[in-house]
């Protein structure tokens, strides 16, 4: 590591070397988190789209005119797939992982510094690449995010499937090399850089959460990026591996003896750890926020580190849930079923911790606190209709209907995105040196959080009513005539919902330019990041490295001067 | 704000239950053997989250607003946590999340593990963009051979299914756009899609199976009311996918005779 200290001892002068192609983790950190913003406004838009075109399907619209149904699968692919990767994997972990994980351990940067740009730069073509689906004869696939072949792997299945496609699947492929990349990067940096006394029972849940989501990354990644190969050549080069003889409006194509199931269990192998990719994080920020707020230790952090472990092991196992309605064996259901039953154990852990955190301590209502609070609700709501689906036989009535896309939304859409928005507010005032708005990030909370409540709940009584999913209009089958006023009321909120997303880029760049400066710990936590100059110079620690003597949660520790115990605190400051 | 929040998370609470509990919008009505069995399951899940639900919400908003910072007066319980609890709310969650898992899964077992039993009504569904058609095996009891040579989706039926005329046991296979089925009597579905990926989805009859290219899938259900069902389809199959419908008539075993007796008279 000598090399790498040597290195970094001097920060870069020009602007190239210093903000774009540049080594530094807080930059790449920053890169990250703004190439995740412009993505979630991308799809936020195109959700705005598709809800518009379900109401009022004739509507002519400003930029894009009339949205034809074809239109409508194509702007739910590339919603799917924009937020999955380019928001959901993004921003938690590249972002704040990438900012936050050194400091955080203690270390001056990440292990491999130029490995760290170049995912940043991979990252950045596999956004350009996907974006440029729209622009091409055909436009966007209408395959959905999950891509399903023969639909996505034949080139007339319909509009979007020739080139739009292929720059779909190239997108994804390049994306997975990036995040690999990442991965090694966090699992290395995590193992080999904390800090003298940084022992890992005293990581700050955030790193635990980063960690186990690279190691699931680096486990995921691989395996989908051999798929989207394996998608090309079926594709462009007439091989077979997901498509067997298939007769396509009467046209006898060439494929033979390939299985469509394939697919499915090699995506779901990457897709639903990518569920905890998105989310860990989030619960993460989520544990330090309340600990912080509450001004009281973490309940249990022991079981709390052994639940993310948990989840990230199980998380592995039950891809098959997915699939129950596919044609699988119906007996490999039970194994599955049963798995993820099991999952939601450390899922309930993790909640009960949560409230035992809140519980008995002294809550402050800054912004942070209201998102990691709103987090934990979303999570409850998100969380408690995953029994729902996890039973096999429920799935008959509930499979690919609206209260799928109400329950996933809720847990690793809006939650994750709670734990950005807590995470932004947080860690605003180190990034960026100055405190965001306090009463236009309230009045964002509430907006936000009965929107989306408004939004996603009412899926779930949709999916009951067996509206099936990915329906751009309902006037087809007669019983979905009486579900319209429901979705009329979710655009509706949907449209406001995302109206008041503006409220918060407008407060995050007006506050980088105008807000009052902040201290170097203006929230009073206790871990590396405060310890050190806000913004953090080049090295992180000015030239010093900190020595870590505590655990990373000492509020209100009896006898103590103040309610809180920084982690470089001398040993002595109190006995615990 | 500890009172607004309060306020707010227990509404969102309230509203969102009460049109749970209100059954405003429901699983739609059942006419299948297995309705009883999946809509008591659902309604035993729906309760039981629907009490860790309120729990957990109501705990967060109370918990929010009585430990909020009052200054001086507020005293905070420096804890760790407390691992006899911990491993109480494990062994719940565990005992509850398995144990619902289990009591649904002879239901599970009996729609997917048995085949058909003899004398059940054989009928063939073919998903392709963006039709359902249904066939049936005659007089002889036995499908024909299908070709997919021979397939023509804009001639429809059995030309769209590619039917192998030369084949004796096709001469009297019946092919249509809408299924009927005798009431109080099984039927053997034989699943199969022609290009794409469909589902052949009767909410009525509490019914879902991916219709998958490449693969023969055998399902079976019991309607056991006369009446019209929509059927629709469950997996993204391309541009029209919100549009392929179909419509299941069930009707007395009297009328099915007859109804199959004219479809054969028509096609000689």
């Amino acid at each position: 590591m000598a090399t790498s200290a040597t290195i970094h001892s001097h920060a870069p002068q020009g602007f190239i070397r210093k903000y774009i192609f540049s080594l530094d983790h807080k930059v790449i950190g920053l890169q990250y988190y703004f190439l995740a913003l412009v993505a979630v406004f991308v799809g936020m838009f195109l959700s705005i789209l598709m809800r518009v075109h379900m109401i009022w399907p004739t509507a002519v619209l400003p930029l894009v005119g009339e949205i034809k149904p074809e239109t409508y699968l194509s702007l739910l692919t590339m919603h799917g797939t924009i937020m999955v990767f380019f928001v959901l994997t993004t921003a938690p972990q590249g972002g704040f992982g990438n900012y936050f994980l050194p400091i955080q351990i203690g270390a001056p940067d990440m292990a491999f510094p130029v490995l760290n740009m170049l995912s940043f730069w991979t990252t950045f073509v596999a956004f350009i690449t996907i974006l440029a689906a729209f622009f091409v004869t055909g436009g966007a696939p209408l395959h959905g995010w999950t891509g399903y072949a023969p639909l996505s792997a034949l080139t007339n299945s319909g509009p979007g499937e020739q080139l739009g496609a292929d720059l779909w699947i190239t997108s994804i492929a390049i994306f997975c090399i990036a995040s690999l990349m990442g991965a090694l990067n966090f699992i290395t940096t995590t193992l080999d850089l904390r800090a003298k006394g940084m022992t890992m029972m005293r990581m700050p849940l955030t790193v635990w959460a980063w960690f186990v989501t690279a190691i699931l990354g680096l486990l995921a990644f691989g395996v989908l990026l051999s798929a989207g190969i394996l998608l090309l050549l079926d594709r462009n080069l007439g091989t077979s591996f997901y498509v067997p003889l298939v007769v396509v409006n009467g046209q006898v194509m060439g494929h033979r003896g390939g299985s469509p199931l394939l697919w499915q269990h090699l995506f779901w192998f990457f897709g639903h750890p990518e569920v905890y990719i998105a989310i860990l994080p989030g619960m993460g920020v989520a544990s330090q926020l309340l600990s912080t707020f509450s001004r009281k230790p973490i309940f249990g952090y022991k079981a709390m580190v052994y639940a993310i472990m948990a989840i990230g092991f199980l998380g592995f196992m039950v891809w098959g849930h997915h699939m129950f309605m596919s044609g699988m064996s119906p007996y490999t259901a039970f194994a599955f079923s049963l798995m993820t039953m099991a999952i939601g154990v450390p899922s309930a852990i993790k909640t009960f911790n949560w409230l035992g955190t809140i519980h008995g301590g002294r809550v402050r209502f800054q912004t942070p606190m209201l998102y990691a609070i709103g987090f934990v609700s979303l999570f409850v709501s998100g969380g408690l209709s995953g029994p729902f689906l996890a039973q096999p036989v429920l799935d008959i009535p509930l499979h690919d209907t609206a209260f799928v896309v109400g329950h996933f939304h809720l847990i690793m859409g809006v939650a994750a995105i709670f734990g950005m928005f807590a995470g932004t507010y947080y860690w605003f005032p180190k990034m960026f040196g100055r405190m965001m708005n306090e009463t236009w990030g309230r009045i964002h909370f509430v907006i936000t959080l009965v929107g989306t409540y408004c939004i996603f709940m009412p899926m779930h009584y949709l999916g009951m009513a067996g509206q099936p999913r990915r329906y751009s209009q309902f006037t087809e089958l007669a019983y979905l005539h009486k579900l319209i006023p429901l979705n009329t009321f979710i655009t509706y909120a949907a449209i406001v919902t995302v109206s008041a997303q503006f409220i918060f880029v407008i407060n995050l760049f007006w506050s980088m330019f105008k807000g009052p400066k902040a201290s170097d710990n203006p929230w009073e936590s206790t871990t590396l990041e405060w310890i050190t100059a806000t913004p953090p110079p080049h090295d992180n620690f000015g030239g010093h490295t900190p020595v870590v003597n505590h655990g990373p949660y000492e509020y209100s520790v009896p006898g103590a001067p103040q309610d809180y115990i920084m982690q470089t605190d001398p040993a002595t400051v109190a006995s615990h | 704000m500890g009172l607004a929040l309060l306020v707010i998370i227990w509404l969102i609470t309230f509203v969102s239950t009460y049109f749970f509990a209100a059954q405003t919008w429901w699983l739609p009505h059942g006419a299948s053997t297995s309705t009883p069995w999946i809509d008591h399951q659902f309604a035993l899940t729906y309760l039981i989250m629907g009490v860790v639900f309120v729990a957990a919400q109501g705990a967060l908003g109370l918990f929010v607003w009585q430990y909020r910072d009052r200054g001086s007066a507020s005293k905070v319980t420096y804890s760790h946590g407390n691992t006899r609890m911990e491993v109480i709310w494990t062994a719940l969650t565990a005992i509850l999340f398995i144990g619902l898992n289990l009591m649904g899964s002879p239901i599970w077992a009996s729609e997917r593990f048995a085949p058909a039993d003899p004398g059940s009504v054989p009928v063939e569904v073919t998903g392709m963009q963006f039709a359902w058609y249904f066939r049936y095996p005659g007089t002889d009891g036995k499908f024909g051979r299908t070709d997919p040579k021979l397939m023509d989706p804009s001639a429809g039926n059995e030309a769209a299914l590619g039917l192998d005329t030369t084949d004796p046991a096709a001469k009297d296979d019946v092919v249509t756009g809408t299924m009927f089925l005798p009431v109080n009597r099984q039927v053997d579905l034989t699943l199969r899609a022609v290009d794409v990926i469909h589902s052949f989805f009767v909410p009525q009859m509490r019914f879902k199976q991916d219709a998958v290219p490449g693969l023969i899938i055998h399902m079976h259900f019991t309607p056991t009311e006369v009446g019209e069902y929509e059927i629709a389809c469950a997996e993204l199959c391309g541009l029209g996918h919100y549009k392929m419908h179909g419509m299941l008539h069930v009707v007395s075993q009297e009328d099915f005779d007859k109804w199959l007796a004219v479809r054969e008279a028509e096609k000689q």
